[in-house]
């Protein structure tokens, strides 16, 4: 520190005194450590509380199976088809100049607004027993609430804007050049999309399908109204830790959640590797022009 | 042929204009836009003062306040907090950091019902941090307000992160210069390029707050009058078979998530316009 009347560095003046930086990384750790860390310790150690047996006893029970197949299952349909979805909006959007561009965004964006349980409100009306669909999909002996379908359409709701909104920003950024250039040197739609556009976007491509991911599996609230909560069969995994967590089998729920906190980390690790490797395409597309 | 001809502002060379918007008009149409149609028009079935009776009901009323009451209690929190955070990963080194940047994310990334049984084991009357505050967190708005804040916690944290970075040290050289101290250059100089980044991460806390439901419901005890939140009310009136009665109070946040959902694009506009962009 600079003795008082000496002329102060230009370093020491664009940032703050030593002890006031030492006490907001400690009031930002304190902070994070009360409300993430701590929880996410809590997670396992909680669920290896009861010796290892008990842990590994709860994940192998049949129901346990049954609801990670199921998680599975609905997480295996429905983040690819959100994929599909927004690989076409982020092409429509990011390449064409059209009316209607910024509705469509917000639509887009839309299921981030409306509540996880409103989104099963909202199916339970068109395909319940007294909506829309209901005696129609009765009749014909199909079932969509309270069975995979239901879960599967309430999972893409929830999941849908994740791919787009990756996607979206960085193709806008990138612009068509490239693309017109392989257009006029002769390459048809597809070439152009795998060999010059999907280059240019597949980390946060897979970026935008981790998130999804991570997402489909975890839904609670949408999938809890559509489930029906049937054990063995319409159960997935944070509806099967309700369960066991509402029985008081404290342990064996923690055991399944600790299975969906290792998803997230592991999710969260996938995360910050290709979040440098966006930066660095982006990078590689901002460079030439500067 | 016909998607590019009505809507398209200039030729362009590429191709699959008709195909990509086709396919995404349809996919948004069927997943998101007619089924929420369905939730108003079944409202609309409803008579005018059934309806308002529905959604001023005095347990419907108090579930309102907790939801909009703990969410807005939770986002400032977060803004407060989330300035503080964002503020020392981007300019601060220490130990740990990108560990620390990488977990900012976690509630994102960890299911809410996963979060909700932890905080529940945490903040219980013999949990790991219960047992040593005086006053009772779960079961009571406490608990609502604690899960929350956790879902809430990054939204301003990464909505600030690129405009802290983004920030030109030499006007900060050069208020320093011009004798401000650092607190008038933080207060007069950075806060103000700052402010329309921390609304929209408020906002986007408080809108995900307001929508909340598995990380709340094990915590709060969802007692009626008090610790009743209302995404958790609709789930109770589905399951007494009242569907007209959670569609109605469905309608009122869908109606508080719109308006929400059209500020916080202000605020983004707001946001690059202050950036320059």
């Amino acid at each position: 520190m600079s003795a008082p009347g000496a002329p102060r560095r230009l370093a020491d003046v664009t940032t703050e005194p030593a002890w006031l930086r030492r006490l907001l990384i400690a009031v930002a750790l304190a902070f994070l450590t009360l409300f993430l860390f701590v929880p996410l310790v809590a997670v396992f150690v909680e669920a290896l509380k009861k010796g290892v047996d008990v842990y590994l006893a709860a994940i192998v029970e049949p129901d346990a199976l049954a609801a990670i197949r199921l998680t599975l299952l609905a997480a295996a349909i429905s983040v690819p088809l959100n994929l599909a979805f927004g690989v076409a909006a982020a092409w429509s959007i990011a390449k064409f100049e059209f009316r209607g561009k910024n509705v469509l965004l917000t639509l887009i964006d839309l299921p981030f607004s409306v509540s996880p349980v409103i989104t099963g409100l909202v199916f339970v009306l068109v395909f319940g027993l007294q909506g829309w669909l209901g005696e129609w999909l009765r009749d014909h002996d199909l079932k969509i609430i309270f069975a995979l379908p239901g879960i599967v359409i309430a999972t893409i709701f929830i999941t849908l804007p994740f791919v787009a909104r990756e996607l979206i920003p960085l193709m806008q950024a990138q612009g068509i050049e490239q693309e017109e250039a392989a257009r006029v040197l002769g390459a048809g739609g597809w070439q152009i999309f795998r060999r010059v556009t999907l280059p240019n976007v597949q980390w946060a491509l897979l970026y935008g399908v981790i998130l999804c991911n991570a997402r489909a599996m975890g839904e609670f609230g949408a999938v809890s109204v559509v489930s029906g909560h049937i054990r063995g069969q319409t159960n997935t995994m944070p509806l099967h830790i309700e369960i066991l967590y509402n029985e008081y089998q404290f342990a064996a729920a923690f055991a399944v959640a600790s299975l969906l906190a290792g998803l997230a980390l592991v999710t969260l690790a996938l995360k910050y590797f290709v979040e440098r490797r966006v930066a660095a395409s982006a990078r590689a597309v901002a460079g030439p022009r500067l | 042929m016909l998607l590019s001809r009505a809507l398209l502002k200039r030729h362009s060379v590429l191709p699959g204009f008709d195909l990509a918007l086709g396919f995404t008009l349809l996919y948004l149409s069927f997943i998101v836009l007619v089924p929420l149609s369905a939730a108003f028009l079944k409202t609309f079935t409803m008579t005018w003062p059934a309806f308002w009776d529905t959604v001023t009901a005095p347990r419907v009323l108090a579930s309102y306040r907790l939801t909009f009451g703990a969410s807005f209690a939770a986002a400032l929190v977060n803004a407060a907090f989330g300035l503080v955070v964002c503020w020392v990963l981007v300019r601060y080194d220490f130990p740990g950091r990108r560990v620390v940047d990488a977990l900012v994310d976690l509630p994102f990334a960890l299911p809410t019902a996963v979060a909700g049984i932890a905080l529940t084991a945490l903040y219980s009357g013999n949990g790991w941090i219960g047992r040593w505050l005086p006053f009772k967190v779960s079961f009571t708005p406490l608990g609502v307000w604690v899960a929350l804040t956790f879902i809430g916690l990054p939204f301003v944290v990464r909505t600030l992160q690129p405009v802290v970075e983004d920030l030109h040290q030499e006007v900060e050289e050069a208020a320093a210069i011009l004798g401000a101290t650092r607190w008038q250059t933080f207060r007069r100089v950075i806060l103000p390029v700052l402010t329309p980044a921390l609304l929209t991460g408020f906002a986007l806390a408080f809108a995900r707050a307001l929508g909340e439901y598995g990380s709340v419901i094990f915590i709060a005890g969802n007692l009626p009058m008090v610790s009743e939140i209302v995404p958790l009310l609709i789930i109770t009136k589905l399951e007494q078979f009242d569907v007209p009665g959670a569609t109605a109070i469905a309608v009122v946040m869908l109606v508080a998530a719109f308006v929400l959902l059209l500020a916080i694009n202000g605020l983004q506009a707001w946001t690059r316009a202050r950036q320059g962009r």
